[in-house]
């Protein structure tokens, strides 16, 4: 991990952000099942106004997961998210590649 | 996540250093483990597991639910010798996912036009690797054939224990490379892990070929290698 990819890492930008007095959620991909845009493992951070860097899909469904971000750095209390295409009402915030993702959303500190 | 455990993770990626991130989807409580560190039980072995295949993952022990987040530095190929084999493994390497990088203190052969686009140093790699050191993620490959450019190199590897140290040479030559290594007091454990004649056997003619098979050992060493318990600090 150089310079270059340390501005693009979302952990060493939650780590930045952290030294900066933001707060911070770290979502994490867990399980993916069927075909899933980002691995087991990826990162997406948010802070307290909305700002976010890396992903947890392709873009589908990091805006219903901002907006538990700030649920979670409220309480401090982790949840597991997930997203899938399961019906017609989980269309908004689902996955149009037609697989399933667990993310872990937790804040930092 | 706790703060002082986000320091410490992107710490030891920074360094090169091989982790599992482990959270506890139960209670949220988090811990790093380093490859050296052993974990007991059920736990420690599914930890050991995803060192190996590098796999991130949820694993459930005991009626607990354990999130494995798998970091391992990214694997590269240092390649000592500006040669025909390395030409062609500079680009193969590349498709294959590795940094790949060229020492060879020859300038006649260290060239850019031979290298476009490659990551290729005009020097002696005793001075490169003070400034590159080797690690357990590095493949070290030398083809020069010439003991005054590749024999420094190879004892670092072995001192720096990278996963693959492989050395081109026929049988005869490499007779010779064991005779000096021994002379300078490199073990003989740590000279049966030099990888000669180099690459595997597939019968390769050309230097593309042997590239493709010096390659195919990397792959291999990379994905049976290994832990290096009690072997980093």
């Amino acid at each position: 991990m150089d310079d270059a990819t340390d501005t693009l890492d979302p952990l060493a930008v939650a780590e930045r952000w952290m030294d900066d007095g933001r707060d911070v959620a770290v979502a994490t991909v867990v399980e993916t099942w069927g075909s899933a845009p980002r691995p087991v493992g990826s990162h997406l951070v948010i802070d307290a106004e909305g700002n976010f860097h890396g992903s947890v899909s392709g873009g589908c469904v990091e805006g219903a997961v901002i907006t538990e971000a700030f649920d979670v750095i409220g309480s401090g209390e982790p949840r597991m998210l997930e997203f899938g295409v399961a019906d017609e009402t989980a269309w908004r915030v689902g996955l149009s590649c037609g697989g399933r993702i667990r993310v872990y959303l937790e804040r930092l500190g | 996540m706790d703060p002082h455990i986000l320091r410490k993770l992107n710490a030891d990626r920074r360094a090169r250093r091989a982790v599992v991130y482990l959270t506890d989807l139960g209670d949220g409580r988090d811990r790093i483990v380093r490859e050296a560190d052993a974990v007991v039980g059920p736990l420690g072995e599914a930890i050991a597991a995803a060192f190996r295949s590098g796999k991130s993952g949820v694993v459930e022990v005991e009626g607990r639910s354990y999130f494995l987040n798998v970091h391992l530095p990214p694997p590269r190929i240092v390649v000592i010798g500006a040669v025909h084999i390395s030409q062609a493994l500079a680009a193969m390497a590349k498709v294959a996912g590795f940094d790949l990088s060229i020492v060879d203190p020859r300038t006649a052969f260290a060239t850019e036009e031979r290298f476009a686009g490659a990551d290729l140093v005009a020097d002696w790699p005793e001075d490169v690797l003070k400034q590159r050191p080797l690690d357990a993620y590095t493949a070290l490959v030398a083809v020069t054939h010439d003991p005054k450019i590749d024999d420094f190199p190879i004892r670092a590897a072995l001192e720096a224990s990278c996963f693959y140290v492989g050395a081109l040479g026929s049988r005869k030559t490499h007779a010779r490379r064991v005779e000096r290594l021994l002379a300078v007091g490199v073990d003989q454990a740590a000279i049966e892990r030099i990888r000669a004649p180099i690459g595997l056997d597939i019968g390769a003619a050309s230097p593309a070929e042997i590239a493709v098979a010096i390659l195919a050992e990397v792959i291999q060493a990379f994905r049976r290698r290994e832990l290096h318990r009690g072997a980093s600090a």
